[in-house]
């Protein structure tokens, strides 16, 4: 009579190779990438029901041209120094409103940081690279400005606080905290960031 | 006295690969979780500006990709060198856009089709006019989320 002493042993020498080809079908089809970049919101078709009048020195006008010059309130500037001029501008703060704002104060210029708005106009011909560098350093002067506030109220960056917020990975009782303190940086800079359709001369 | 069996000489003893399916498992399973599935091959020319003040583009499925560029070598031939859009896996052009968008949002979850957003992977050698077009068909759909997508770095080095 035979002897059965146990299951048979199975073979795992070819394990390794199923797990080398089911490793690179991962490799070959996949890809390591976290897509990171500017958000914007667009404006709706719809204009707005009512007509809001805004004052010409509430606008900051941001001309670019085809050749990537930059027309910032009718004086052309280096683009290394339009971050400065739009810090200048949002915290103008003429009317003596705004009480965290350290501008100058001039009254030609916005009267506080909500009426503040930066006016984007750029030509057909406009290179896609200038363009995202402007929009860089004017979403950078309002990142500043908050950072700003940020550090003086609560002693953390915005941009850190706004990062950990929209991660979906943080604890939801940290979230809700987080939600007040970045809602009330956003109303103390709100984003008035608005893009003209573009020009074809 | 040869009592003790002498070693063969320059016999090395074979190396245990017995944990090797651990190794290549563990492997595997970092790769599973730290990537994602490729949906679409490029047919344009991709290199993305840079920029500094940029967020992350979190939860995957709530995004619509739109790639634009100058067609790659193997296409230049019958489409040219001029800019072109690819949705999916074929190129289009500007009217196609907003149909594109609405197809794709049918295709997500309702509770997800107010919060989608679009992301524009444009090539830094790119013309606003284009982008100003698909804008314009973006808001024509009310797709008013949109996230250029850049690298992270340096943005004055776009310049060059």
């Amino acid at each position: 009579m035979a002897r059965r002493n146990g299951a048979p042993e199975v073979n795992a020498g070819s394990m390794a190779d199923i797990a080398f080809l089911l490793l690179i079908f991962f490799l070959v089809t996949t890809t390591i990438e976290t897509d990171a970049g500017l958000d914007r919101m667009l404006p709706p078709m719809e204009p707005p029901e009512e007509d809001v009048v805004i004052r010409q020195k509430n606008i900051f006008t941001v001309n670019i041209n085809k050749n990537g010059q930059l027309l910032v309130e009718d004086e052309l500037m280096p683009l290394n120094n339009l971050r400065d001029a739009a810090i200048a501008f949002l915290e103008n703060g003429a009317d003596g409103s705004c009480d965290y704002c350290q501008g100058s104060k001039d009254p030609a210029s916005s009267d506080n940081p909500s009426k503040a708005i930066i006016s984007l106009k750029n030509d057909r011909e406009t290179k896609y690279s200038t363009y995202i560098t402007v929009q860089n350093e004017l979403v950078g002067a309002y990142n500043d400005l908050r950072n700003r506030a940020s550090q003086r109220i609560f002693g953390t960056d915005f941009t850190e606080m706004e990062s950990e917020y929209l991660n979906p990975e943080t604890a939801s009782a940290v979230r809700d905290e987080l939600k007040d303190k970045v809602k009330r940086i956003q109303d103390m800079f709100p984003q008035k960031l608005s893009e003209a359709e573009t020009t074809s001369n | 006295m040869a009592k003790f069996a002498k070693k063969k000489d320059g016999d090395l003893p074979a190396v245990s690969t017995a944990s090797l399916p651990d190794i290549v498992f563990m492997l595997l399973f970092f790769f599973m979780t730290v990537t994602t599935m490729k949906d679409s091959s490029l047919l344009v020319e991709n290199t993305l500006p840079n920029a500094s003040e940029i967020k992350k583009l979190e939860k995957k499925d709530r995004v619509i990709y739109i790639y634009v560029g100058k067609p790659t070598q193997e296409y230049q031939k019958v489409f040219g060198t001029e800019p072109k859009i690819q949705l999916n896996d074929k190129f289009a052009n500007v009217d196609e856009v907003g149909s594109y968008i609405l197809a794709e949002r049918a295709k997500k979850p309702q509770e997800l089709q107010n919060v989608l957003t679009t992301a524009l992977k444009v090539d830094k050698n790119a013309n606003m006019g284009l982008i100003a077009d698909i804008k314009q068909e973006l808001r024509k759909v009310n797709a008013l989320k949109v996230n250029y997508t850049t690298y992270e770095g340096n943005a004055f080095n776009n310049l060059q």
